[in-house]
């Protein structure tokens, strides 16, 4: 089968005040149709970074490197601006951003912010200007019923601020729903949400997913929710990609070493509670080999001369460190 | 919403208040007896005190606040020492061209300065940025008065594009005046000629005058749109593919005109003390010009007059602009 | 160098502003020195009037034979004493009022900000204009008008500023330790008002610059014979277009010194308060 998104070999590069910082360095990923893929790693590791090369909208300083986005067979990287507005932005690829206090425009009314993203990009059905109009009304108020929002007629009138934050994350995820996508991005979703909330979120992805048709690319720091809610599950440290793999094999057998750590931090799993020794270098300095092996616990002398290739662990996942090249 | 302008105007009252207080106290007690400067320098002390009665200098202060303020309520500021006319009516007389004047002016410095502080956000630490903060910086800087006199040197003595002074010219019949305003008139009574006369004499004085205001509402702008492209929101309306040019001019510009319409209603002050200079030196028949007149000529009552009108048109405009605020930013409004 | 002046020195905007500023003060001081003709401040040579821009006169001369370029140079001093004045007076009155009304509160506080209030409701110009004929025009009565004009300014600043750290933690510890009023005041709620203080002045300097100047045009302020360049600029208009000359110089002169005092005074605002920078 196809993969509905693939990422080959990314490299993307920010020019700064203090020099040029490999951000993403080799970054490997990839969405079967119909699934759910988490993205982990720490605060920093270029997550967020990752996210905006996929959708094209990388900050203006920063440059693409080297590597392939592939979504639904074309390369991403080759289409322009405005075709990635007209073509994938928002009708084919729905975004749900982390925190929604701050993802909406807090002068227009929530209706008229919907709106707008339907007006360039859901399928007209052959209808024209009001009964066109009528007919995205008709659709939003049936996902914002779906989604749980309450009185959804009167929720298009009314602004940002006069929504809790988890009534303006399930607005969020309607209008990622909106344009009917194939593709939804989310990005931390759950992150700025207290803990009920979050799991009422991530129940009512789960459920969206199958109802809609979706993949879904879910980012997010925390493997709870990866355990609850993904099927496979990419690992990042610093720019790079680690180790990739369905969720049960990754979770369960565990091979790159900093998965290993990562999963002894987190304090649900922890056998005993530790830290990982050292910190994450800085982009600007990044070592040559594997970036994470000056905080290795099974450091050899080949891990800092040249990135590892990628081989495959016992479990089945994809893992890129040299004891299992 | 009414609820919102009603409490704006109550807030400005204290203000109002204030505003007859100190001028009460400038015409009445300080600096000198007003009742001197009417009767003359050769006036006997008997005659200073008749006159004294007969202004009701020699009452409490406190009565004499009272019937000020009755006067002032009642618009009756005397006549004026110059044109022997009732002050009310003559500044009634000069409302709509100081009107049509600050309008132009203001409507100008909207209507090109919005778009060019975007214009300077989109393009920051490029060169159309820094040739913009330049000249916003000289806006800021050059004195009106000299700037007219530029403006009439190169386009009305040397290049002849543009009418030197006043509102009409001479050779062209004013039309009928129904409304009072030039540009208006001439168009109900269908005279072409005199509204593009009258079109071309306002170009020079409303530039003038726009100029101050331009630069400000040109920096505001583009700071305004710097701050909220660093917003979530921008980032996500990018995501879920926006059109950029309805992302720029719908939704990051009204999130910035809240800074830009403040400074709009402090626009106001500089406008009309602007206005003064600019009408006298273009010898537009308003307000200003009228002013710089009565402050020649030493003719109180008319200074006291418009004094009181510049101020309550400050409140007014302040009630009006955190009404545009409230109307743009919905948040304001729920806070009230 | 303190970092905060290394801060200032990589604002280029902000240097040129202070280039032109100490300029400026060089020439009001040794102006004298500096003019070719400073006996131009008054005398008059009938024989060479409103002569063109040359060599000998680089702005040209004026209706009374004087060398203008001269008269600008001798202006400066003029104008600087004007705005100094202004601002140094407005200080005097506005801030111990903004540090009363903001550490007392009460109805004195209330009083005091109603009448700034007030004043502020009124264009400056308007009000100074007004003020300036009441006291009878005279450079005097204008630079008067202007200080009685200017105050609230100040004062409301300060008063921000005070009611901001009255209310806050520190002042609260030094009353539980018993220091007293005056004592807070002017150790510790006076030394932090001064840098808004002098961001405010240095912009009133380039803006009273330009009040006064327009109060000279208007015939409020200097009288002749003073090089002043806001008069000189009125007395110009009689002979234009023919002796463009005669405006055009007084008014960049104008021009440069507002700009150098706001250059200076918008990069002073951005060290003491970076939250209201104008580029990033």
């Amino acid at each position: 089968m196809i993969p509905i998104l693939s990422v080959r070999d990314l490299k993307v590069s920010i020019k700064g005040d203090e020099g040029i910082a490999a951000i993403l360095d080799n970054v490997g990923l990839t969405i079967e149709t119909g699934r759910i893929l988490g993205v982990v790693g720490e605060s920093g590791c270029g997550k967020s970074t990752l996210i905006r090369a996929i959708m094209g909208i990388l900050p203006r300083a920063a440059r693409i490197e080297a590597g392939a986005i592939t979504f639904e067979g074309e390369n991403l990287l080759v289409f322009s601006e405005t075709e990635l507005n007209q073509r994938i932005r928002g009708s084919r690829i729905g975004f749900i951003p982390q925190d929604p206090l701050l993802a909406l425009n807090p002068v227009f009314k929530v209706g008229t912010q919907l709106l707008e993203i339907m007006r360039d990009h859901a399928p007209d059905n052959g209808l024209r200007g009001a009964a066109r109009k009528r007919s995205h009304v008709a659709r939003l108020v049936g996902l914002l019923r779906r989604m749980q929002v309450p009185d959804p007629d009167a929720a298009l009138e009314r602004y940002p601020h006069q929504f809790s934050g988890g009534q303006r994350q399930r607005l969020l995820i309607a209008a990622a729903l909106a344009c009917s996508p194939s593709l939804v991005i989310a990005d931390e979703p759950t992150t700025a949400l207290d803990v009920t909330t979050q799991n009422q979120i991530l129940l009512l992805l789960r459920e969206l997913v199958a109802e809609f048709n979706l993949s879904m690319l879910f980012v997010t720091h925390d493997f709870g929710v990866v355990a609850e809610l993904c099927d496979d599950l990419c690992v990042i440290y610093a720019g790079q990609s680690v180790e990739a793999g369905p969720v049960d094999a990754v979770l369960g057998s565990p091979a790159h070493p900093y998965t290993r750590a990562l999963l002894a931090c987190h304090p649900e799993r922890a056998s005993s509670f530790r830290g990982i020794p050292g910190s994450v270098p800085s982009p600007l300095a990044a070592p040559p080999g594997c970036r994470f092996a000056p905080r290795c616990a099974d450091v050899l002398a080949e891990c800092v001369k040249q990135a590892p290739p990628a081989g495959h662990a016992p479990s089945g996942a994809v893992v890129r460190c040299v004891h299992y090249a | 919403m009414i609820r919102f302008i009603l409490r704006r105007c109550a807030l400005a009252l204290p203000s109002l208040f204030g505003l007859l207080v100190v001028t009460f106290l400038l015409t009445h007690v300080v600096p000198n007896d007003p009742s001197a400067a009417l009767a003359g320098d050769a006036a006997t002390p008997e005659q200073l005190q008749r006159l004294r009665e007969q202004a009701g200098l020699d009452r409490p202060v406190w009565e004499q606040f009272a019937d000020y303020t009755a006067k002032v309520l009642r618009l009756d500021f005397g006549e004026s020492a110059f044109s022997r006319r009732p002050v009310t009516l003559d500044l009634a007389q000069r409302l709509p061209a100081t009107l049509t004047l600050t309008v132009a002016a203001l409507a100008f410095s909207i209507l090109v300065g919005v778009p060019l502080g975007v214009f300077a956000a989109l393009h920051h630490n490029e060169w159309p940025d820094y040739l913009l903060r330049l000249v916003s910086v000289l806006g800021a800087a050059v004195a009106a008065f000299w700037f007219a006199i530029m403006l009439q040197i190169l386009f009305s003595m040397q290049l002849e594009w543009l009418p030197l002074r006043g509102e009409l010219a001479d050779t062209i019949a004013r039309p009928p005046g129904v409304t009072g305003f030039l540009l208006l008139d001439s168009l109900l009574a269908l005279r072409l000629d005199a509204f593009r006369n009258a079109l071309a004499h306002l170009v020079l004085p409303a530039f003038t005058l726009s100029l101050g205001g331009l630069s400000s509402i040109v920096r505001f702008t583009r700071a305004g749109v710097l701050d909220t492209l660093q917003n979530d929101f921008v980032l996500y309306e990018r995501a879920m593919g926006y059109r950029r040019s309805r992302l720029v001019w719908r939704y990051v510009l009204r999130n910035s005109v809240t800074a830009t319409i403040t400074q709009i209603g402090l626009l106001f002050g500089g406008l009309i003390a602007g206005g003064v200079v600019v009408e006298s030196i273009f010898d537009w028949p308003g307000i200003g010009s009228y002013t710089v007149q009565a402050i020649l000529t030493g003719d109180r009552q008319v200074m006291l007059a418009v004094t009181l009108l510049v101020g309550v048109i400050y409140a007014v405009v302040n009630i009006l602009t955190d009404v545009a605020h409230g109307m743009v930013d919905p948040r304001l409004l729920d806070k009230a | 160098m303190s970092p905060i002046l290394r801060k200032l020195s990589h604002d280029v905007p902000a240097m040129v502003g202070l280039a032109i500023v100490v300029a400026v003060v060089f020439i009001a001081v040794f102006g004298p020195w500096l003019a070719p003709f400073p006996q131009d401040a008054a005398a008059s040579h009938l024989a060479r009037r409103l002569k063109p821009p040359t060599e000998l006169y680089p702005f040209g001369t004026d209706n009374l034979g004087r060398d203008i370029f001269s008269r600008v140079i001798l202006g400066a001093r003029g104008v600087l004493q004007v705005a100094l004045t202004v601002v140094f007076v407005a200080m005097a009155i506005g801030v111990p009022l903004g540090l009363v009304a903001g550490y007392r509160g009460g109805w004195l506080s209330e009083v005091i900000m109603r009448v700034t209030d007030a004043v502020l409701a009124i264009p400056q110009l308007v009000l100074a204009l007004a003020l300036a004929q009441l006291l009878t025009p005279s450079l005097e009565s204008a630079m008067l008008a202007l200080s009685l004009t200017y105050w609230p300014f100040f004062t409301r600043i300060v008063y921000a500023e005070t009611r901001r750290l009255t209310s806050s933690l520190f002042v609260d510890a030094l009353r539980g330790i018993g220091a007293n009023g005056g004592r807070i005041l002017f150790l510790h709620i006076l030394p932090n008002v001064i840098s808004p203080v002098i961001v405010r002045a240095t912009i009133g300097l380039g803006f009273t610059i330009l009040v006064a100047a327009v109060l000279g045009f208007l015939g409020m302020g200097a009288t002749p014979p003073a090089p002043d360049w806001g008069l000189t600029i009125a007395e110009s208009r009689t002979y234009l277009p023919g002796a463009w000359w005669y405006a055009t110089f007084p008014g960049l002169a104008i021009l440069l010194t507002v700009m150098g005092f706001n250059l200076l005074g918008d990069g002073l605002r951005d060290l003491v308060d970076p939250r209201l920078r104008r580029s990033r």
